[in-house]
């Protein structure tokens, strides 16, 4: 808007005069004029976006989602038992909202579409004043409001994003991830498999047919040939297919010994099903076991694919089970408002609103021009992952990954998953020129 | 029908200019007075326009519109990624393409009618939309949707110097930035614009003979008019009239998304128009601002708000209502999208023009000439 | 062979499903010349009928013990299921067997149902336009789907097969090959299920009275009311049956496709598409159509096709219904004159 006060006014005068007399007062009550940046809070309180998937196939992520802001909310505000705020080391936040404002929220719905994401976001930062975004379940619409909050002049809190574009080739100065990616998930995943399952296996790729399966098709893909395997066939598949059925019979006669599905939400909890059905699992294949493998599966994946789940490899971002500090601390206090452990989803969220919250204390300002100096490879621990570092060169968390496996005998619909191991974090992390992208320059301005 | 005059039409679109140039006064106390939502407003109507002209007009039902209104963002984006940030050689392009697309899909489409005509047209928006998510990201970048970087040639304005140092620059209309209130008047005078010819295809031979065609194609066959011609002139025009709002939408916000093709969007543009009232020529925009403002705002409640909005209440009374509002607000707006759809069809059929027609009738009538409440359905 | 053996089953199985949505859809345009955009939530409804029976058999008694805490604080809750405590290894069996136990419930339910709508609110719009009929349709089609994730959430919800069906069958000793092709007993189930279901719908329109009564009416209501028959109390039958169709449809497809709220929304504009194929109003027409859509939709999916012509597995239904619908304007088996306006 650098160009807007002079041309406005002119244009409007020229083109349709009476309009323009009747509407011109309310132009000049436009928030963002006279401000030193975007949505600079004036008054006693804060606002932050809450925007998930409220409607369609990811709403129950978004729900689980919505619950962990707000418990985050009521925490910065020194309202309940404080959560992670009592284990985050080398917190500013002292409990009294930010900066001594009262942190308000608004909320919206993604819908799981860019076009719905970037509406709601837009209404945060345009109606309600909002100067942080945070939340969303998939990759497509975490990159498209990342690049909006860039161009709009506010902070973006990535929510659940696994695909290695948020952070890499999309990556933006103004938008940060807490959750890992797709390479991570390969680095973490191929020694478990190759100590499970040995060296010389044969996989086949079934891929969901749109950018987050193929950055997971390729990390996979990648680690999975260093250590020996042979890649049969890569499949696509389109999304939302229903049944998987024609994709899934070619892989019983293709010489493969373990199929690996790419695929994430309705559309694994579909395949992973199905590839059961068809006894995938009881087959031989080259005198060995066939194993299927899901890269990327979350705790309500797991209930909703119920019994097929079970001893499949997969990773994770977090898990409510991990035994340190704060992971026990943020499982207590959510269990006890909402009675069920928090999804990896909640997590992520959680976090992710805290950081922003410290990150605007240790600046002293809202201004996302400190804030971003003030994220830029941080070194924090005590948020449920162990000791984290926010590399400033992409703005992506690195910090150990967890390798999980479908139980066999679990206890109750929240003991779905086994962490079988934590891998360390510098097994997982890597050059961030591999994936290109620019960051450019911090936007502060509307 | 009822024969108006130029100076009649000059001053309904008067009135019209008026309510669309006042939206940001007028819809201050709706809590819809944001330039995202004003923009979409506005393009939307234009979209439900474009529409009305095939379907309220000739009474073919297209159930693939989105795919034109897709096209035209793609359009858009590739003229700011390749010529320049000022939206006029966007506009141009991403017209010619929805019209070139649309006289392809119409050529073949329009070789049926009724509902056949209809699966046609959502079978062509279902192969775009699934195959601009998979096969064709080289040029439409899939699921993440057409974005600009700063790496973009932007041949002209690199050949005028015109350079955006620091972010990636914005679409603008020679400086008037399309973000923000700005973008809104620049759409707002387009729909009227679109409005306006909107107006005078319905007022022309033209229009009547589309509308011939609604009420007996084969009466006209059988008079010697070869219709195709004129349902295929209404179906290029609507379609590009689509990639007008497409090309807005990504002027306003650029980026252009697969799911903007996908069938519930086509479906959407149906809903708003039927809402509004089907060939009436204000319904379709009526319709438009409906549904996006139950998407917009509708969505962002959360029972925070409602407790806040509740709060004159007693404690009781307010928990109550609380309770008894939360599931048509924020996550269940879906619900209330619905029940609404269902209660305008049931008691308005003709939409909710028909509503605003039935209140006017009804003063009318008190003023003693009950033969005008005849004429009225006549539009 | 094998492979082309295993992907026409999987067509089938595929075109079962199709075919039967597909079916209560013309049946609906053929007699009430109704364009009904709820009937893919009629679908979604009968597979949360199978989601509701297991849930009522898997009830639970809970009591909690408050001396043992979860790991999240709250006090442990023990649960023992009901139908197990009461009825021994036969409740065992019983959730076993919930699926086909769901098709008696979701007969009588869904008929109800399907009756339900069309006298309050269907009926109403026989002489309103298509348009008019798709606004209001798609809003009930909304609100059932929202009622259903109020009540179930929109996490898909697993539904398991019986466990004798759970495994798989060896057809290729059935047709005397040498290797073994193995298929799930369940998808075989589904097959022989939906080619029965449209077999008994066929052979009741065409060898019963009340069937052929129903056809009559279908060609010339106005004729067939002349005739002193109440032909509209035969097309409200008719479409309870339609959504019976759909809602067992559904029940039985929730062990190959978790049963979730927006399920019926992914199969609504399907199965317009396998109606307009089949023709408009053709019963016939729509199996035909469907069978034959699944199985092309199999065959193309393959990686042989695929290297071939990328994308087209994406884009296949849809070509096919363009040329169709350009070499023959009414579909396979359509009538003249039915849906054309």
């Amino acid at each position: 808007m650098k160009l807007f006060n002079v041309n406005r006014r002119r244009f409007l005068r020229g083109s349709v005069a009476a309009g323009a007399g009747l509407a011109l007062p309310t132009i000049f009550t436009s928030a963002s004029r006279a401000q030193g940046y975007c949505n600079e809070p004036t008054g006693s309180s804060v606002v932050l976006g809450f925007n998930v998937p409220q409607t369609g196939p990811y709403a129950d992520e978004g729900a689980d989602e919505l619950r962990a802001l707000q418990l985050a909310a009521k925490h910065l505000n020194g309202e309940g038992d404080g959560g992670m705020l009592n284990t985050f080391t080398g917190s500013q936040l002292q409990g009294n909202g930010i900066l001594g404002k009262k942190v308000e929220y608004v909320t919206g719905d993604t819908q799981t579409k860019s076009d719905a994401a970037r509406a709601s976001a837009r209404r945060m930062i345009e109606k309600d004043g909002a100067l942080m975004i945070t939340g969303g379940s998939s990759s497509g619409v975490a990159v498209a409001v990342q690049s909006l909050c860039q161009e709009a002049g506010v902070i973006f809190m990535a929510g659940l994003t696994h695909s290695n574009d948020t952070t890499g080739k999309d990556k933006r100065r103004n938008g940060f991830r807490h959750f890992f990616n797709a390479y991570m998930s390969g680095q973490a995943l191929g020694p478990v498999l190759a100590e499970s399952y040995g060296n010389d296996r044969r996989a086949y790729h079934l891929t969901a047919d749109y950018t987050w399966g193929w950055t997971q098709e390729e990390s996979i893909k990648a680690t999975t040939e260093q250590l020996g395997w042979e890649t049969v066939e890569t499949v696509r598949t389109p999304l939302g297919a229903g049944d998987f059925s024609q994709y899934i019979t070619p892989v019983v006669n293709s010489g493969a010994d373990v199929l690996i599905l790419n695929h994430y939400g309705k559309d694994m909890v579909n395949s992973l099903t199905q590839a059961v059905q068809f006894g995938l699992r009881e087959r031989e294949a080259n005198g060995k076991d066939f194993q299927i493998v899901v890269p990327l599966f979350s705790e309500l994946m797991a209930q909703g694919a119920g019994e097929a789940i079970k001893g499949i490899y997969g990773t994770a971002n977090w898990d409510w089970k991990l035994e340190n500090d704060g992971t026990q601390a943020f499982t207590k206090s959510f269990g006890q408002e909402y009675g069920q452990p928090p999804s990896q989803a909640a997590h992520t969220c959680y976090v992710q609103a805290l950081l922003y919250a410290n990150a605007v204390e240790t600046a002293g300002t809202f201004n996302p021009e400190g804030v971003v100096e003030a994220l830029e490879d941080l070194e924090f621990d005590g948020l449920g992952n162990g000791p984290t570092l926010y590399r400033g060169a992409d703005h992506q968390c690195f910090k150990p990954v967890l390798v999980v496996q479908g139980k066999e005998e679990p206890q109750d619909k929240f003991d779905l998953l086994e962490v079988v191991r934590e891998v360390p974090t510098e097994q997982v992390t890597y050059d961030p020129s591999i994936f290109g992208g620019e960051l450019g320059d911090v936007n502060g301005q509307c | 029908m009822q024969m108006t005059t130029l100076r009649q039409d000059f001053l309904f679109l008067a009135l019209f200019a008026i309510a669309v140039l006042t939206m940001p006064i007028w819809l201050d106390p709706l809590g819809a007075n944001y330039p995202d939502l004003l923009q979409k407003f506005a393009i939307y109507g234009i979209f439900a326009i474009g529409f009305n002209i095939l379907f309220g007009l000739t009474g073919y039902l297209s159930f693939g519109h989105a795919a034109f209104l897709g096209v035209g963002s793609y359009a858009a984006v590739w003229a700011f990624k390749l010529f320049s940030m000022n939206v006029v050689p966007a506009l141009l392009l991403a017209m010619i393409v929805a019209g070139l697309f649309s006289a392809a899909i119409g050529y073949i489409c329009l070789r049926r009618a009724g509902i056949y005509f209809s699966i046609l047209t959502l079978a062509f928006a279902q192969m775009s939309y699934n195959l601009a998510y998979s096969v064709l990201t080289p040029i439409t970048n899939g699921e993440t949707g057409l974005q600009l970087s700063l790496q973009d040639a932007r041949i002209l304005d690199r050949t005028f110097g015109i350079d955006a140092t620091g972010g990636i620059p914005f679409p603008n209309f020679f400086g008037l930035t399309m973000g923000g209130y700005g973008g809104f008047y620049f759409c707002a005078v387009l729909l009227i614009v679109c409005f306006f010819i909107a107006l005078r295809i319905d007022r022309s031979p033209f229009g009547m003979m589309l509308r011939a065609i609604k009420s007996n194609q084969n009466r006209m066959a059988y008079t010697g008019f070869n219709t195709r011609p004129y349902a295929m002139t209404a179906f290029i025009i609507s379609g590009m009239y689509a990639g007008l709002a497409g090309a807005l939408l990504a002027a306003t916000d650029p980026l252009a998304g697969a799911e903007r093709m996908q069938w519930t969007a086509s479906g959407e543009v149906v809903l708003m128009t039927i809402l509004g009232g089907a060939g009436t020529l204000v319904g379709p925009i009526v319709g438009a601002g409906v549904i996006k403002y139950f998407e917009n705002i509708f969505s962002a409640y959360n029972e925070g708000r409602l407790h806040a909005i509740f709060s004159f209440l007693p404690d009781g009374l307010e928990n109550f209502f609380v309770t008894v509002t939360t599931p048509f607000v924020g996550e269940g707006w879906h619900l209330t999208l619905g029940i609404a759809f269902m209660l305008v069809v049931i008691f308005l059929p003709g939409g909710l023009m028909e509503g605003v027609r039935r209140i006017r009738s009804l003063f009318s009538r008190r003023k003693s000439k009950p033969e005008q409440a005849e004429l009225a359905p006549a539009e | 062979m094998d492979a082309f053996i295993i992907q026409l089953l999987n067509g089938l199985d595929k075109g079962g499903a199709y075919a039967l949505i597909a079916l209560g859809l013309t049946l609906v345009f053929g007699t009430l010349g109704v364009v009904n955009f709820a009937h893919g939530a009629l679908f979604m409804l009968g597979a949360f009928v199978a989601v509701a029976v297991r849930r009522i058999l898997q009830l639970e008694t809970v009591t909690v013990d408050p001396d043992r805490l979860t790991p999240w604080g709250s006090p442990m809750e023990i649960r023992t299921p009901l139908v197990q405590a009461w009825l021994g290894d036969f409740g065992e069996v019983l959730l076993q067997y919930s699926v086909p136990l769901s098709i008696l419930v979701a007969i009588p339910f869904m008929l109800a149902v399907g009756l339900a709508m069309e006298r309050g609110l269907i009926r109403f719009f026989y002489r309103r336009t298509h348009a008019e009929q798709i606004l209001v349709t798609f809003g009930l089609a909304i609100v059932l789907q929202e009622i259903i994730k109020a009540f179930f959430g929109a996490n898909p919800i697993p539904v398991s097969a019986p466990e004798a069906l759970a495994g798989s069958a060896n057809v290729g000793a059935w047709l005397g090959l040498e290797s073994g092709v193995y298929y799930p007993w369940w998808r075989l189930v589904y097959l022989a299920f939906s080619i029965l279901m449209a077999g008994l719908v066929i052979a009741f329109l065409q060898f019963t009275t009340w069937g052929m009564v129903v056809r009559a009416g279908m060609q010339d209501r106005q004729t067939v009311g002349f005739l002193g028959i109440n032909i509209q109390r035969r097309f409200t039958v008719v479409f309870g049956i339609a959504a019976a169709i759909a809602g067992i449809a559904g029940a039985m497809y929730t062990p190959i496709v978790p049963a979730n709220y927006h399920m019926g929304m992914d199969f609504l504009v399907l199965s317009f598409v396998v109606v307009v194929v089949g023709g408009m109003g053709s019963v016939a027409g729509a199996v035909l159509a469907g069978f034959l859509l699944g199985v092309l939709q199999s065959f193309v999916s393959m990686n042989e096709v695929k290297d071939l012509v990328p994308g087209i597995d994406q884009v296949i239904i849809y070509l096919v219904a363009v040329v169709v619908l350009l070499v023959r304007p009414r579909g396979l088996m359509g009538r003249r004159g039915v849906m054309e306006n």
